[in-house]
């Protein structure tokens, strides 16, 4: 979508389907996107978007039943989407592409130490010798931000409390130097207290090392304070793509209306909160026209039809939805999308916490 | 805490204490000395982090851990301690609850029609058969949900659909009060809203109050009348819900809404965040008590920290005149 940038990674026309009892699920419906080096790209959308399901085609970690039924993901010249085998994926899966999933205790070994399971990734990716390993460890330890590492080293995940835990999966996901980080919900199963500091540790790691991030996440005050892209999924699909403060303050995707609007954050007290209402379309079927139609308010005939392009907003900005057609009527968004940025000022600065900033 | 007397109280918390003995904690004190009141018709919100005690004194409230301290009123009569089996059951089914996750709250062999009839069938509240399925059809289509859901498992359901279904089999017991404790955390957003209107519809027509467990207080900023932070098991602030927004005035509450991501880049992006001085409240912990701050609003301080606090009110008054 953005050309002459320094794309790192670029998905073309992608197609992912599960094979689910006897039926078909396409779970991502034809994804083209460029991710842009350097950048904090996030994924917004609700379970069974296919957010994870999208980034999960990186690193060739898709369920044993799926697969990807089409198109190419571009990664330093080679197409990802072509790798058969286990051991080509090695060569990218934690080494070039890390993953940081959402609970730090599925993800690490309860029955190995915390620091083997640190050294092993840097045995194996960077062919060090155990006590080097061991060494790169502590300062890995140490840069995200656990106190006393050496110390530290030999204990078991179970004596780390949550943050700490997602703090040590950071650091195995960080200790090849990976140039891209994807981080799928990383902090949804931690206290609000505990996601502030872990956001910063990201951000500031990112800073440091110069990776790529990839943040997948459904919680869109997250996604205001890390991204500097925000791409909003749908039914397998990204309908609105731009730069984080053209999504916030000047979205052009009933979808993404809905979303802003029904935040709790910006309801008024005693006034009905906006919902959008049913539910997404299954994906055991073909759908027809835009998959949003049957829950949009402003669901137009040709949105039951056929299925809308992308529309250029700015150069940074695109949006999927026919509202965009010149032919189409001239639509506002409603009103607490369109002053939301004065709304929440008005929750926060008047002598609150905010007013400290 | 002063007795608002305009208001009805319909659950007071007096002094409650509650104490888990463990290998781990010796007499680890999860509550300690909770005091406040929940008024008929209102929302109250416990909000606190994992590990608070916030589900904790809502478990003492439906007698599911016992208190080692205090008294837990409602209605005026005693709740806690050794009961009559009369009056367990009358806080049974006086007292619902709606939990977190919708999934694990409901019993995965038992139909909906199960599901939803079990308080009916424990405590008898039916006539007969016809007048069982007309109370489970119209508990059902109440939360929006059809009659001919009945006869399915609760897998077949989408996380939103079997939060309804928690709130239908609260809803169908005609309770006076419900605790519903994080009921939307576990989805998604664009859910959240309507399971929030939904509860807001009940306390309106059936004029219910609930008390609210959050661990995200920009969610109840919108839901709750009033309410209560929770840390390390003591209440540290009351307020009613705008009030605290704006004038945040216990440290932990100001770090907990600082933490909170707000949906607004230009915000979020800007926000400088302060650490928590944890040390300075376990030097007040022996000290301090809860007391009133400004009308209706409680913190709990010494009487040391009392002139810091008023300075800091008087500075918030200041910003928020200009």
């Amino acid at each position: 979508m953005s050309e002459n940038k320094n794309i790192i990674l670029s998905v073309k026309d992608l197609e992912v389907k599960f094979k689910v009892r006897d039926r078909v699920l396409t779970a991502i419906r034809h994804i083209s996107m460029d991710f842009e080096e350097g950048k904090v790209v996030a994924i917004v959308g609700e379970s069974g978007s296919g957010k994870s399901v999208f980034t999960k085609t990186f690193t060739g970690m898709l369920e044993v039943n799926g697969e990807v039924s089409n198109g190419e993901i571009w990664f330093e010249g080679q197409d990802l989407a072509k790798i058969k085998k286990d051991s080509e994926w090695e060569k990218i899966r934690g080494k070039k592409i890390a993953t940081v999933f959402q609970d730090p205790m599925t993800s690490l070994n309860p029955v190995k130490t915390i620091g083997d399971q640190i050294s092993e990734v840097i045995i194996k990716h960077q062919g060090k010798s155990k006590s080097e390993a061991k060494k790169l460890a502590i300062e890995m330890m140490d840069k995200v931000g656990i106190k006393e590492p050496d110390k530290r080293y030999d204990e078991y995940p179970f004596m780390y409390s949550g943050g700490m835990r997602q703090r040590i999966v950071i650091a195995i996901a960080l200790a090849c130097h990976p140039r891209i980080l994807i981080c799928d919900e990383p902090t949804t199963a931690l206290d609000v207290t505990i996601q502030a500091q872990i956001i910063r540790l990201i951000k500031d790691l990112s800073e440091e090392y110069g990776f790529t991030t990839i943040y997948i996440t459904h919680d869109l005050g997250v996604v205001a304070n890390v991204a500097d892209i925000v791409a909003v999924m749908y039914a397998g699909q990204i309908i609105e793509y731009g730069l984080v403060n053209e999504i916030f303050y000047d979205s052009k995707h009933p979808y993404t209306w809905g979303l802003l609007s029904s935040l709790p954050q910006l309801g008024e007290k005693g006034e009905e909160l906006f919902a959008i209402r049913g539910t997404p379309p299954s994906l055991f079927e073909a759908v027809k026209g835009d998959a949003f139609a049957p829950r949009s308010n402003y669901a137009m005939k040709i949105d039951y039809v056929q299925e809308p392009p992308f529309f250029k907003v700015t150069d940074t900005h695109y949006a999927k939805t026919w509202l965009l057609d010149p032919r189409a009527p001239k639509v506002e968004p409603p009103a607490a999308v369109k002053n939301l940025h004065k709304r929440m000022l008005a929750l926060t600065a008047k002598g609150g916490i905010y007013g400290e900033r | 805490m002063s007795v608002n007397n305009e208001k009805e109280v319909l659950l007071d918390i007096q002094h409650v204490e509650v104490t888990f003995n463990n290998s781990r904690h010796h007499n680890f004190k999860a509550v300690k000395d909770a005091n406040f009141q929940i008024y008929k018709g209102e929302t109250f919100a416990l909000v606190g982090e994992s590990g608070s005690g916030k589900t904790t004194i809502a478990r003492a409230i439906i007698r599911l851990n016992d208190t080692s301290n205090g008294e837990i009123l409602f209605k005026g009569k005693k709740i806690n301690g050794p009961l009559s089996k009369e009056d367990k059951k009358w806080v049974q089914r006086n007292i619902q609850m709606i939990f977190q996750d919708p999934a694990a709250s409901l019993n995965e062999r038992a139909t909906i029609d199960y599901c939803i009839s079990e308080g009916l069938y424990n405590f008898q509240l039916y006539k007969d058969e016809a007048d069982r399925q007309r109370k489970v059809d119209e508990a059902l289509n109440s939360v929006g949900l059809l009659p001919e859901h009945k006869s399915r498992y609760p897998h077949e359901f989408s996380g939103g659909q079997r939060q309804r279904v928690g709130i239908a089999r609260a809803m169908i017991m005609e309770p006076e009060f419900i605790i519903a404790d994080e009921p939307i955390s576990a989805l998604d957003v664009s859910i959240r809203a309507q399971v929030l209107n939904l509860m807001n519809k009940f306390k309106e027509e059936r004029g219910l109050t609930y008390m609210f467990i959050a661990h995200d207080l920009s969610v109840v900023r919108y839901f709750a009348d009033r309410i209560g932070v929770i840390h390390n098991g003591r209440i540290v602030e009351i307020a009613e819900s705008n009030e605290l927004f704006h004038f945040p005035i216990h440290p932990y509450t100001r770090s907990l809404l600082q933490a909170v991501p707000m949906p607004d880049p230009e915000i979020e992006k800007a926000k400088v965040l302060k650490a928590y001085d944890q040390e300075k409240e376990d030097r007040t912990a022996e000290t301090g008590s809860l007391q009133e701050i400004k009308p209706n609003h409680f913190i709990f301080m010494s009487e040391e920290e009392r002139p810091e606090y008023e300075a800091l009110i008087a500075e918030m008054e200041k910003y928020k005149e200009n």
